[in-house]
């Protein structure tokens, strides 16, 4: 599919003092795209996002919006707005004048404005509202009417900053859901930063992991869970089991590597060029325990149960190294193991991965 | 609710000094506003009720010519102290924390850290040194000088708590600087420039020691004038012209207050 | 706009800041700090000169021979300062502690209207507090009509006392004090007073061991209030002390009248002046230390 490129990042760097806190950073955001940056506190996530509004300006590189270079650009002059993290909802106006704000500045009629405010209301099922003030919404309904204030000028793109994080879990999860649909209806590409996986996992077209102020992996959310460009990804999203391991041989995207347990096998690798030391990434979930073990087997002892509800984590001690094995507490609890048991364990070659130390 | 029968909060004597503490407050208040209604004309033998010494105050020419000078000086102080003390708010406000700025802030804040005494004596001199004779020009550059904090401190206050978030919310939303700083900013931290207006106002209608050093004809104000008025004798129409001033500084400070309660309510 | 004209912008805002409190606040007291080492003028005023016998004045007189005579009547004006300005920062701080804990632990509704009432009658101009103050404990004025209705015995009159001072600076600047005390004292966790009482503290040893230590940054704050307003007071030693109870403020006052001596007065405001930057860099300094020990 072509698609319009809808922001362009070229080299961007960005320094505060002696501290680097973007290094040589590139990515290109599809138009219609939802496009999440993820990554943990102090990675650069929203020093890049406060670039692309206009309140930030790199120390190098260039940003472009719709092809056109926006460095000259005050932030009032950029067809970008943001979904703040606090919201920034201004307390003196009602919701409705909150929603016009953008209108007015732009030189929107009156006729019009009150038009596209009654639209957005509606939009994010706000109407009876309009004439209430931010301090008589709930956490949720700010959320909302921030939405809408972003989303009423129509702009190219939508910046958003952690605007979940305020949020309790429940609402947080249906707050997902609604932030997909709206994207998908207005069309507009939306930059959403966070530092929780689960939700960039579960709303991007694409991701872009940041951490140490570079692009760690750019991929869609199965890529960047299944297939981890590094350490550090494999580390950051999601739980797994990272194992020393000797590397044999390089083929292609292929190693062959020998386990701590003395295994040998031959997995997905990134990053390597030939024998040497290196990293096996396991995921808990991807290891069968006991019966379904099959595969390479191995023997284990169970050192530590955590009971979570949907789930039980185990850790198990297979020669000296410890496992941690994840279970689905599916239809019966007949398959619980108790600490001191032993048991087998195995894993699919296709399920591991071979990463660079 | 019930408090329990050991509450560890409560300190036997406490509420009692607190209450007296309340009556002494306000005992001096009443008392002159009691004996502003005594027909009498010594201070303090109540023989019956009149109102006679308002009227007696109001026509007083001389105190008229004090309030008046008073007023003059203390609006035209108020709104310099608050346009001054906002511009520098928002700059210091909205700084990183550099030498210059926490400098900036001590000179702002300079008059609240020396003695007012000092501060009359040093105007005077600098006046009598430059020849300015213009009593009101004296008085008037002096009062904004020392009005400034009080302005300055609420203002301040208001603008760090006050996140960034708004401003940047208002440029997002396509507003120039100046319009984020009309619709925006100067509406959030309305009540804070109120207040500050609000106490640079009455500090310099209450002002004493400045205005009395530089006190020359034409330029008494309302506190000098009463002083000259208390160094004759206590008089009940003093009564009555103190219970005016009482009534006006208790007024605007309910109506200070108020409105900054009222703000805290609605941004909560 | 480019960004180097909002950052040029950003400074522009503090010149008429900085122009004003140049003109009026330093250089006029660098003036006066030159004034006192200036010659005194013949009908007031002064003429410019280096020596510091307007300093000198301060402790000693010139004697019938010419010889300086030490005279210790300014020391004591000095002294009776620096003793109304303790007096009245320790009335203060003793009075708001339990002012501030009642308010602090009333209810929740109350408590906005019991700090406006504190506020209150600090908005009302000195000069008529201090004229109440007059009214009461003048002749034949309540505080009389009561002690005598004590059973009281004859008194010449309560006014021109040491106590008549101290009740009228105490008035003054009392709310100075109980405004960061209570601040202090409501951000007190009331699961500390439940601490203390679990460990076997009494309600004294609370106070002593927790509530007080915790309070005394507040207790710091408004002693420094209190104080330097206090000692450059003038309202209440010429009306309350009735010209027996010269104090720094009331002495800078008279030499500044016509025919007097204004490089004396000029010495005086410098000294009222050093005794208070003393005070605020001694507090500067306890403030850094505490900052330093909060630090990990």
């Amino acid at each position: 599919m072509a698609r319009g490129k809808a922001v362009e990042v070229y080299n961007v760097s960005k320094r505060f003092g002696s501290y680097q806190a973007l290094d040589q950073v590139s990515f290109t955001i599809h138009e219609n795209e939802f496009f999440t940056l993820l990554g943990p506190s102090g990675c650069g996530k929203t020093t890049l996002l406060r670039m692309i509004a206009g309140f930030e300006s790199p120390s190098e590189g260039a940003i472009l919006l719709n092809g056109a270079e926006i460095e000259t650009l005050p932030p009032h002059r950029r067809r970008v707005n943001t979904v703040f993290q606090s919201y920034a909802l201004f307390p003196h106006m009602t919701l409705a004048q909150n929603i016009a704000f953008g209108l007015e500045n732009l030189g929107w009629d009156r006729k019009r404005r009150e038009a596209r405010v009654a639209e957005m209301l509606e939009l994010v099922h706000m109407t009876q509202f309009a004439a209430r003030r931010p301090a008589q919404l709930s956490g949720g309904q700010r959320q909302r009417i921030a939405l809408a204030r972003a989303l009423a000028p129509e702009p190219q793109v939508l910046l958003l900053d952690e605007p979940l994080s305020a949020l309790d879990l429940k609402l947080r999860q249906a707050m997902r859901d609604e932030l997909r649909s709206l994207q998908k209806k207005t069309g507009i590409t939306f930059i959403f930063v966070t530092h929780d996986q689960e939700e960039a996992l579960d709303m991007s077209d694409r991701i872009c992991v940041l951490g140490e102020g570079r692009i760690q992996q750019l991929g869609t959310p199965a890529e960047i869970y299944e297939d981890p460009e590094n350490r550090f990804v494999a580390d950051f999203i999601g739980e797994t089991n990272f194992l020393a391991a000797e590397v044999l041989s390089v083929e292609g995207d292929m190693a062959r590597i020998r386990t701590p347990f003395g295994l040998e096998i031959t997995a997905r690798q990134k990053g390597l060029t030939g024998p040497g030391p290196a990293t096996l990434s396991l995921r808990p979930e991807k290891i069968g325990m006991q019966s379904q073990a099959d595969g390479h087997v191995l023997q284990g002892t169970v050192r530590g149960r955590n009971y979570m509800g949907g789930f039980t984590h185990y850790t198990v001690d297979v020669a000296g190294q410890p496992l941690r094995v994840s279970r689905r507490n599916a239809l019966s609890h007949a398959e619980s193991f108790e600490p001191g048991q032993t048991v087998s364990l195995g894993f699919r070659e296709d399920s591991a991965r071979v990463l660079a130390q | 609710m019930s408090a329990p029968a050991h509450d560890i909060r409560r300190y036997p004597g406490a509420r009692l000094v607190t209450a007296v503490f309340f009556l002494w407050l306000y005992l001096p208040i009443a008392v002159v506003i009691w004996f502003s209604f005594n027909e009498n004309r010594l201070v303090s033998v109540w023989t019956g009720f009149s109102t006679q010494w308002y009227a007696a105050a109001l026509q007083n020419k001389a105190l008229m010519d004090a309030l008046r000078v008073s007023l003059t000086v203390a609006v035209i102080a108020t709104i310099g102290a608050t346009a001054i003390a906002l511009m520098a708010a928002m700059v210091l406000s909205r700084a990183p924390s550099k030498r210059i700025y926490k400098l900036s802030e001590a000179v702002v804040n300079l008059p609240l850290m020396l003695p007012e005494i000092v501060v009359a004596v040093a105007v005077l001199i600098l006046f009598s040194q430059l020849g300015i004779a213009n009593g009101m020009v004296k008085l008037t550059l002096a009062h904004t000088a020392f009005c400034t904090p009080f302005a300055f401190l609420p203002i301040r206050a208001r603008l760090q708590g006050m996140s960034r978030d708004f401003e940047e919310a208002a440029q997002d939303l396509y507003a120039t600087p100046l319009t984020a700083f009309r619709r925006v900013t100067l509406p959030m931290i309305a009540p804070g420039v109120f207040a500050g207006a609000m106490l640079a106002f009455v500090m310099s209608m209450d002002d004493f020691i400045t205005s009395n050093m530089l006190n020359s004809g034409g330029s008494t104000t309302l506190p000098v004038y009463i002083f000259s008025l208390i160094k004759r004798g206590t008089t009940p129409e003093l009564n009555a012209i103190s219970t005016l001033m009482i009534l006006v500084s208790l007024a605007i400070a309910t109506i200070a207050l108020a409105m900054s309660a009222r703000a805290m309510r609605r941004d909560l | 706009m480019t960004r180097a004209a909002l950052k040029s912008f950003r400074l522009w805002g503090l010149v008429p800041a900085w122009a004003l409190m140049g003109l009026t606040l330093i250089i006029p007291v660098a003036i006066v700090a030159g004034v006192s080492l200036a010659d005194r003028g013949p009908y007031g005023g002064f003429n410019w000169a280096l020596n510091v016998s307007s300093y000198r004045e301060i402790l000693f007189t010139m004697g019938w021979t010419d010889e300086l005579e030490f005279d210790p009547k300014y020391l004591v004006i000095i002294g009776r300062t620096l003793a109304y300005g303790l007096a009245t920062t320790a009335i203060c701080m003793a009075l708001s502690v339990p002012v501030a804990y009642v308010i602090a632990n009333a209810r929740e509704n109350w408590k906005p209207f019991l700090v406006y009432l504190v506020t209150l009658p600090f908005w009302v101009s000195m000069i008529v507090r201090v004229y109440a103050w007059l009214i009461i404990l003048g002749n034949e004025g309540l505080a009389e009509k009561t002690w005598k209705f004590f059973g009281g015995g004859d008194v010449d009159t309560f006014l021109f006392t040491p106590g008549a001072m101290l009740t009228g600076m105490v008035y003054s600047y009392i709310p100075l004090m109980v405004l960061p005390v209570y601040a202090a004292i409501e951000k007190l966790d009331p699961a500390l007073l439940e601490a203390s009482h679990d460990l076997y503290g009494n309600r004294w040893t609370t106070l002593r061991r927790v509530i007080l230590p915790l309070t005394w940054p507040g207790l710091a704050a408004g002693a420094i209030l209190v104080f330097v307003p206090a000692i450059g007071t003038v309202l209440e030693p010429m009306l309350l002390g009735g010209g027996k109870q010269m104090m720094m403020g009331t002495l800078i006052q008279t030499q500044f009248g016509g025919g007097r001596n204004w490089p004396f007065g000029a010495a005086i405001a410098m000294v009222l002046m050093a005794m208070v930057v003393i005070v605020l860099v001694l507090n500067a300094r306890r403030a850094a230390a505490i900052a330093r020990e909060m630090e990990p």
